[in-house]
């Protein structure tokens, strides 16, 4: 049933940033999701700028300090590592690594894969065919594996790191896309593109990718997390991000011996990595909805209780 | 008098929506009789289909929710009954068959599986099941039934899943039987079959019809009484004919009023004319599958050609090739001098501009996440010659203004116009291009009656104004005789005959096209009634 058929008038709508802002205010968790993740954002990019010394310096005394002493500096609250080094400050410092490796690896694969998939999805058969053999090689390969074998030909940097763990994620996005590209391309809207003359190009990119994204979107957000646990397991392989670097996957691994006696060396850490995903997540849902006009209304009009 | 065996009374349906509450249906009170055929006429969100939901208690609750009212079934009332005691009597008292059979048959079960579950379901053993069950195709008129049964859904044609949806309903002999939009989706002829098995099926079994339909020529054909609702509320009730002959509510009045078929025949267009698009020979073959087998017309400046064939005929496919959507097999197609088969594509492109597509359901042909403006704009934005940045805004309220909408609306997204207004901006974005010839395949028959004559007049006024040829693809015979000057009748891909329109209704050579026009249904009961007596005539004549 269609829901507007009523045609209630429509009053022209505000700026569009205010727009947004107010169908985010709506969506309180997707709000509070934002504020963190901008926390977050303001810690990889100013953390190691600012705290970097307070990170490294070792305190011997305060060795797996426990949390929540607030007798203590402001960096001690979440505790010590077993180093003696604050804990808080170590996250703040380590956000920078971790972020720009999540977010670079998830980045590249989503680019990359969509791209292959909107050209495995709309060209002929061959080029499509050779797409698709491809990804199940990358698929059929144990990610780790593929892994540990090109970090330890090449150097073991972040850059690095994003490539071989983009590489991995890459056929994710292709298959969903490619999927999505051949349901769409048969849509009624897509012939009536064809028909008024529109380029391969236009109806791609004007007509499929719009409807192929959200879903993309999603996707990427549910790999962030994955990508950042791989990268901890690398670390924790010892050919990932390398000490004195910090990520928040390498502070689990080291905290991990220290489980039973001080559980907040891993505890912390890791939460940082749930919460973010958490909001990632949240964001990428009110994202779908905002993003699709005719979901849209649910965000604009006051929700009922 | 006994109690009537179904009778509704002051039944209140709302809906939870995000605009607030919407009363699907208020205050609807009406009865079956036991052998009666009651027919529910409405137009789309009329709320027709939501009494019988609330029947066979398939409304969602939440969101819906029966406000008030009392649905007695044999005196009971089947609102305050457990759901253990509904579902004895859903199926087994009382069956339904929907608009769309495919939709409703489960594609990895036999048929003969299905409809022996029916049976199994309410305690039957297997074995007599079974017996029941090719009892029932065999009176359905399957053919080859004693094989068929364990065939899959996808192997039979669309009529006969309607009749193996028929025999599912009927296994447990009902005592009332609800068909939602029975015959809504095939073709006329077989249209004509199903409602003749339906009505012969009451008279063997005394079981209650009740008919959801939007077709006038439906309730014609099989109602006694009829109820016609607008927006939740009944309007008026009577018998089938008095309705027709004398409608009290001026909603009735107009829906009659908007049945095709009725007006003078157009005259065919003076010679002399150029010629605008010399089809010759146009064939596809899909491997050994011929689904056009070589199709010869043309259509003369500002003409309408109308294409009318059941499924299958061939008439979409025609479309497709001429837009070049598909290639075609063979054969040229002559567009002002060029043959669109062999263009270069630069030219095919300039050529695009010229020829134009309406699609049938305007839902589906308008990108969701585009707005109005997007979505007629696109034309200038793919042939940029035709207008400068500057004016698009001005030529695209002019554009919406002739379709007759509303130009400050052009900022909203298609899925805020109602199904009519959706087509007209299919419109406006076909003649954004400024096109000699507009190919519309099915572009009304997803509408309501009412909305189809408007967008035909509309079509028809773009005609006078831009000189516009049309090629009119339709299986509504009635709409295709008040439009088109020349019709052109298809039959499994081939062109079985062509002429001026009154020709083909008045003097149709063919027997295909005598059945097609004998199977259309007239909205008037009474000639139904002829119609009916006189086949009946013709077939014990035969026996």
């Amino acid at each position: 049933m269609a829901v507007a058929e009523t045609g209630a008038p429509i009053p022209e709508p505000p700026h569009p940033a205010l727009q947004i802002l107010r169908m985010l205010w709506r969506d309180k968790f997707a709000f509070a999701a934002t504020l963190f993740l901008l926390v977050v954002i303001f810690c990889a990019i100013f953390g190691p700028m600012l705290f970097e010394d307070v990170a490294t310096r070792q305190n011997l005394r305060g060795r797996n300090a426990a949390p929540f002493d607030f007798s203590k500096d402001w960096s001690f609250w979440l505790g010590g590592d077993a180093l003696g080094r604050p804990l808080l400050a170590r996250i703040i410092v380590a956000a920078q690594n971790t972020i720009t490796v999540a977010a670079g690896a998830v980045a590249c694969s989503l680019a990359i894969g969509t791209a292959l998939g909107l050209v495995a999805g709309y060209t002929s058969r061959g080029l499509s065919q050779v797409i698709m053999r491809l990804a199940d090689v990358i698929m059929s390969f144990p990610s780790l594996l593929l892994a540990v074998i090109v970090l330890y030909m090449l150097e073991p940097s972040v850059g690095n790191l994003i490539i071989v763990l983009a590489i991995t994620r890459i056929p994710v996005y292709l298959r969903t896309s490619r999927a999505e590209v051949l349901e769409v391309r048969e849509r009624m809207f897509v012939q009536a593109a064809q028909v008024m003359g529109a380029s391969t190009g236009r109806i791609v990119f004007r007509h499929i990718l719009p409807v192929v994204f959200p879903t993309l979107i999603t996707i990427a957000t549910l790999d962030f997390a994955v990508v950042m646990l791989a990268e901890s397991s690398l670390s924790f392989l010892g050919i990932g991000i390398q000490p004195p670097e910090i990520t928040w996957g390498l502070m689990v691994s080291q905290g991990r011996p220290y489980l039973t006696s001080a559980w907040w060396l891993s505890f912390w850490p890791g939460l940082a990595i749930i919460l973010t995903t958490l909001s990632l997540n949240l964001l990428s849902n009110w994202m779908r909805t905002a993003l699709d006009p005719v979901q849209r209304w649910r965000l604009e009009t006051r929700r009922e209780s | 008098m006994a109690a009537p065996l179904l009778e509704i009374r002051d039944l209140s349906v709302d809906f939870h929506t995000a605009q607030g509450n919407l009363h699907a249906v208020r205050n609807v009170s009406w009865h079956l009789d036991r052998g009666e055929t009651l027919a529910i006429l409405g137009e789309s969100g009329s709320g027709k289909s939501v009494s019988a939901s609330a029947i066979m208690n398939l409304i969602d609750c939440p969101p819906g929710r029966i406000a008030s009212g009392e649905i007695l079934f044999e005196g009971r009332d089947l609102l305050k009954m457990s759901g253990e005691e509904r579902r004895r009597i859903n199926g087994k008292r009382i069956a339904m068959i929907f608009q769309d059979p495919l939709s409703h048959l489960n594609p990895v079960y036999t048929v003969g599986f299905q409809i022996a579950e029916m049976m199994t379901a309410h305690g039957l053993p297997k074995a007599e099941a079974r017996a029941r069950t090719l009892e029932l195709l065999e009176r359905v008129g399957i053919p080859d039934f004693r094989t068929r049964i364990d065939a899959y859904p996808h192997q039979f044609s669309g009529g006969q899943r309607q009749r193996l949806m028929i025999a599912m309903a009927l296994a447990l002999k009902p005592d009332i039987l609800i068909a939602d939009e029975p015959t809504t989706a095939l073709d006329v002829t077989v249209q004509a079959q199903i409602l003749a098995l339906l009505e012969e099926l009451q008279n063997e079994t005394g079981m209650g019809l009740l008919l959801i339909t939007h077709d006038l020529g439906v309730v014609a054909e099989v109602a006694d009484r009829v109820v016609v609702m607008n927006s939740g509320q009944i309007v008026e009730t009577g018998s089938a004919a008095e309705v027709y002959r004398s409608p009290h509510h001026p909603y009735t009045k107009k829906l009659i009023a908007a049945v095709p078929g009725t007006g003078a025949m157009a005259d065919p267009l003076k010679t002399g004319v150029e010629v605008l698009l010399d089809v010759k020979g146009f064939s596809k073959h899909y491997g050994d599958f011929v689904a056009l087998d070589g199709a010869t017309l043309s259509v003369l400046s500002g003409e309408t050609v109308a294409i009318v064939g059941e499924s299958g005929s061939g008439k979409s496919t025609l479309a497709r090739a001429l837009l070049r959507l598909t290639e075609p097999t063979s054969g040229e197609a002559c567009f002002g001098g060029r043959d669109l088969v062999t263009i270069p594509p630069k030219e095919l492109f300039a050529l695009r501009r010229e020829i134009q597509m309406v699609f049938q359901d305007p839902s589906q042909s308008l990108n969701p996440r585009m707005t109005v403006f997007e979505i007629v704009a696109e034309a200038f934005a793919i042939h940029p010659e035709i207008l400068p940045r500057a004016q698009w805004k001005d030529r695209v309220c002019e554009l919406l203004e002739q379709v007759g909408l509303d130009a400050s609306h052009m900022r909203r997204y298609p899925h805020q116009f109602s199904g009519g207004q959706r087509q007209r901006i299919a419109i406006a974005r076909a003649l954004a291009l400024q096109p000699k010839l507009i190919i519309c395949d099915e572009a009304v028959s997803a509408l309501d009656v009412s909305i189809q004559a408007q967008v035909i007049a509309l079509l028809r006024s773009l005609q006078d104004a831009l000189g516009l040829s049309y090629l009119f693809i339709a299986h509504d015979l009635p709409l295709v005789r008040d439009f088109a000057h020349r019709v052109v009748v298809m039959q499994g891909g081939r062109i079985v005959e062509q002429g001026p329109v009154a020709r083909i209704f008045d003097a149709p050579r063919e027997a295909y096209t005598r059945n097609l026009i004998a199977a259309s249904l007239s909205p008037d009961p009474e000639i139904q009634a002829a119609r009916r007596a006189g086949r009946r005539l013709h077939a014990e004549a035969g026996r």
